[in-house]
């Protein structure tokens, strides 16, 4: 299969791969690029330890062709923290103990991200809802709502 | 002074900064130079003899560095019941028979992943397929399919425990009940699949990269299959994306890895899929369960018997364990004056079922649990009040089994009768049910056969008072090292954040018999907590010189602050002690070990966790379906080290324990698992998570750091139960077979009405 141009620009940093079509989303941002902060619990799309930010809007990257992501926009959780500061999601997990193997926590922390990034005010059913797709075999969910509703409530500013 | 100044604070895990950023490097992220990538070959018979595998076609392919099969092995039959021969029954590549659906046959390592599945479609395996046999009951026949030329019908072990008089213990009964139960199988589904990268050496040296429950036990069957020397075998898990007793066998991935990287010199990596993991990986054991139960009037337990016939599937794997922790539990947490427990593990064509997370105790759990409360009912009790009047207490002794030490269940039933109190009258088809439990801290048995101690630590002080601290035990997400910092911190008398820990490394890292079995609070926090206490003895030798107390025992490290117990203001820096301690030892740092065996602490472990469950539910009468709306738990896990982990532990433990409940489920067709993905094997989802709420019941166990005893694995026991009883206490209907799904509520429902219908016509 011949290899094809992807333009891509991750974290805010621009790279041109050339890569087979077959190619996942997760592979490039984990093998090629070395993003291994992303992790691959399925590979079908049912437990989005995956989770990237494609253009702003939550994506399972196992089920995304790299070369359909050709020219967007991915965030990472290796780029919520800007430098040393963390986001404040990233702090009031720390706090709130919403981690524990801390294989699910990427892609958990991606989706309660971009619903944050939507909506600044959600209700506890609409965080539960927004993570229902993430699998957490360790928390049991309740410590990971906490610390997203924290961020909500406005105990955790972005760190200027 | 505070009595702790660590201790019973809420201190979030310390690798959390490596886990939020997506640093954290789990042996799934291990890329290697020169790294192959393998995969492995699978059974797609549950019962076949092996006539020929031809790899040729698989060589030939472009890309295709190696492919071995049980014929490039020692041949080696291995389990981890090693002090027991006929227990060690299974290969990890099988050269002769495969006996159940997914046990590997051979593997290939190649340049990608690609390569080497193509290459797995041109192994050529010519297989004679033979009968098989699928549930125990059907198995333990005479005449049934043998799977192990050992085992007569197919029994693998059998257990009995006794004590009491039983059969005149039921002649006393004024009540006696008999049940079936159906507990169901279920799968740990860690986030991270088992893994492996594995780099053979030159030298002969192996190093391994797993993710892993006891980097220990994984050193020693690896050499010991492959023929290597112990310490000539490394194995490295430094982060673990959960276990729940799926990762502390050999597994197909380190084995595989590891023989195709003896053969090429490269490195190779193993990722299981999830369909393999489901596949291949061990189970929760399924039980058939017969329960009779003898009672007085006044609810007063005299006399139980229990049966158990588990599904062992093909290998003995963790089973054997399993087998007695159940029939142990059956009887917990409760005096019975009279108990009798016979189990049978019985080989089967299915995966081999072993240990997860509550090993027996929870199968245990939700039959005793619900058959108390159809006792209860049918005597017209209460079910707080028939608990409590049973309830083990302090220094009660099972007998011949095992002695209580700390036990705070009758406080726990208060508060539970407490909270339902406050609940009121509930809305129709709503229930509350309970139940109580019970778990070991850690095990005494010693059937790996290790000469080692059961846990070991050890402690550096470097000159600016940094500790590095050596253990053994396994973080898989547990927090076992945010525990162990925190023993160490307060024993030492210093903060959290001045504890390096170092773990997961055979290299570098004493032995510990790894992260199952609920050991490492009590086992590897007393082996840390004794290497604390020996370095504060060298660091208060040099203080003494200063303070000039009577007796160096008058001295005291509180909070980086060594002082006169007497006269905490008078004092020293302990940073200021330990340069001077260093300079003294001719410049070599403290150096302190640790390490802990029980002894003379009975047949199973040397402290019990207690702790009584309530789930709130409600059930649709028009679709069976069930809605978890609260779960509370009073839990006795002695001392609290650190409350954070304990609430975490304690959602953690009820979700997993919930999905076994009522939703996972492993259902099988002729030994093929139907449902090997995360659509169809249902785990629960945040939307279907109730309100939890967690009150700690502190007691203070003798035998722990700190009082401190179990706070994991026991939570796991609970919730089928209580939920079961739930049920029972909205419905009027109780379900015996694992899980309640809405199906088996709507036939129970409809049986029900037919019944009363039958009976308002007769």
């Amino acid at each position: 299969m011949e290899k094809q141009l992807l333009r891509l620009t991750v974290n805010n940093e621009y790279h041109e791969l050339y890569i087979k079509p077959k190619k996942l989303l997760v592979e490039v941002l984990r093998d090629e690029l070395g993003l291994t902060g992303t992790k691959r619990g399925c590979n079908t799309g049912a437990c989005c330890a995956c989770t990237v930010l494609l253009n702003g809007v939550t994506a399972k990257s196992c089920s995304v062709l790299a070369v359909q992501a050709d020219g967007a926009e991915v965030t990472t959780v290796e780029g919520l923290a800007d430098g040393g500061k963390l986001s404040p999601l990233q702090r009031s997990f720390l706090d709130h103990g919403a981690y524990q193997c801390g294989f699910c926590t990427s892609g958990m922390l991606m989706s309660a991200t971009a619903l944050l990034n939507e909506n600044k005010n959600p209700k506890k059913e609409q965080i539960k809802e927004a993570i229902h797709g993430n699998i957490c075999r360790c928390t049991g969910y309740n410590s990971i709502i906490r610390a997203i509703k924290a961020v909500v409530e406005g105990r955790y500013k972005e760190e200027k | 002074m505070k009595k702790y100044t660590v201790i019973n604070t809420p201190v979030p895990n310390i690798d959390g900064i490596a886990k939020i950023t997506g640093r954290a490097e789990y042996a799934f992220d291990i890329k290697l130079p020169n790294m192959l990538h393998g995969k492995i070959l699978r059974s797609l018979y549950p019962h076949a003899k092996i006539l020929n595998i031809d790899t040729k076609k698989a060589e030939g392919l472009t890309g295709v560095k190696a492919v071995v099969t049980g014929k490039d092995t020692l041949g080696v039959k291995q389990g981890i019941w090693r002090r027991f021969k006929e227990l060690c029954d299974e290969e990890i590549l099988a050269r002769n028979k495969v006996r159940y659906i997914g046990e590997p046959v051979a593997a290939v390592a190649a340049v990608d992943e690609d390569t080497a599945e193509e290459a797995l479609d041109l192994i050529e395996v010519e297989y004679e397929p033979l009968p098989g046999v699928f549930e125990p009951l059907e198995a333990i026949k005479e005449g049934a399919p043998q799977l192990h030329e050992h085992a007569e019908r197919n029994i693998n072990v059998t257990r009995h425990i006794e004590w009491g008089d039983v059969d005149e213990g039921f002649k006393g009964a004024d009540h006696i009940r008999e049940d079936w139960f159906r507990c169901s199988s279920q799968h740990h589904v860690c986030l991270e699949t088992h893994n492996a990268v594995a780099s053979f050496t030159p030298d002969g040296k192996l190093t391994v990269w797993t993710s892993t429950q006891s980097h220990y036990y994984i050193q020693v069957l690896l050499s010991w299959v492959l023929g290597l020397r112990e310490n000539d075998v490394r194995v490295i898990s430094r982060y673990t994306g959960g276990g729940f007793g799926s990762k502390f066998e050999l597994d197909s991935a380190q084995f595989c890895s590891s023989l195709l990287s003896m053969k090429l010199f490269r490195p190779v990596k193993i990722v299981l899929t999830r369909e393999e993991e489901f596949m291949a990986t061990k189970r929760r054991t399924p039980m058939f369960y017969y329960l009779r139960s003898g009672v007085k009037k006044d609810g007063s337990f005299v006399a139980k018997e229990a049966r158990v016939f588990t599904e062992g599937g093909a290998y003995t794997s963790m089973g054997a364990t399993a087998l007695y922790l159940t029939g142990f539990f059956q009887s917990f947490p409760y005096v019975w004056p009279s108990y009798r427990y016979d189990g049978y593990r019985v080989y089967t064509n299915t995966a081999p079922s072993s240990a997860m997370r509550g090993f027996g105790a929870p199968q245990a759990t939700f039959t005793a649990e619900t058959q108390i409360d159809l006792i209860a009912n049918d005597l017209g009790i209460d079910p707080i009040a028939i608990r409590r009047k049973n309830a083990m207490y302090p220094g009660y002794e099972v007998p011949g089994q095992a002695k209580i030490q700390s036990c705070g269940l009758s406080q726990c039933l208060d508060k539970i009768e407490e909270w339902i109190k406050s609940r009121g009258k509930l809305a129709p088809n709503r229930g509350i049910g309970i139940a109580a439990y019970g778990f070991m801290s850690g095990g005494i048995f010693n059937w790996f056969d290790t000469p080692y101690a059961f846990s070991s630590a050890s402690i550096k002080i470097n000159i600016d008072g940094k500790v590095d601290l050596y253990v053994g035990s396994q973080d898989m997400g547990q927090g076992s090292n945010t525990t162990m910092a925190m023993i160490c911190a307060e024993e030492l008398g210093v903060r959290v954040e001045d504890i390096r820990i170092h773990m997961g490394d055979t290299d570098n890292c004493p032995v510990d018999l790894g992260a199952w079995g609920s050991r490492e609070t009590l086992m590897q926090g007393n082996a840390v907590k004794m290497a604390a206490a020996e370095a504060k003895r060298q660091i208060i030798e040099f203080a003494a010189a200063k303070l000039s107390p009577n007796i160096v025992y008058d001295l005291d490290i509180k909070d980086r602050w060594v002082h006169l117990i007497g006269r905490p203001e008078r004092g020293l820096s302990y940073f200021d002690v330990v340069k001077e301690a260093i300079r003294g030892k001719d410049g070599q740092p403290i150096i302190a070990r640790g390490h802990y065996t029980p002894h003379r602490k009975g047949m199973i472990s040397p402290a019990y966790s207690f702790g009584v469950q309530a789930v709130e539910a409600d059930v649709d009468p028009d679709t069976g379906k069930i809605t978890l709306k609260n779960c509370v738990t009073a839990h006795d896990c002695g001392q609290v080290i650190n409350p954070l982990g304990v609430e975490g532990q304690l959602e953690g433990a009820m979700a997993m324990a919930a999905g076994y409940g009522f939703t996972e489920d492993l259902p099988m067709d002729e030994g093929k698992i139907l449902n090997p993905n995360l659509v169809d094997y249902k785990v629960l989802r945040a939307t279907e998570m109730p309100e939890t709420k967690v009150m700690a019941v502190e007691t203070y166990e003798p035998e722990g750091p700190f009082g401190a005893k179990e706070a994991g694995e026991g939570l796991t026991n609970p919730t089928a139960g209580a939920l079961g009883n739930a049920v029972f206490h909205a419905t009027g209907l109780s379900i015996k077979n694992l899980p309640i799904t809405p199906e088996k509520v709507l036939e129970a429902l409809r049986e029900k009405n037919n019944k009363k219908r039958r009976a308002r016509r007769a």
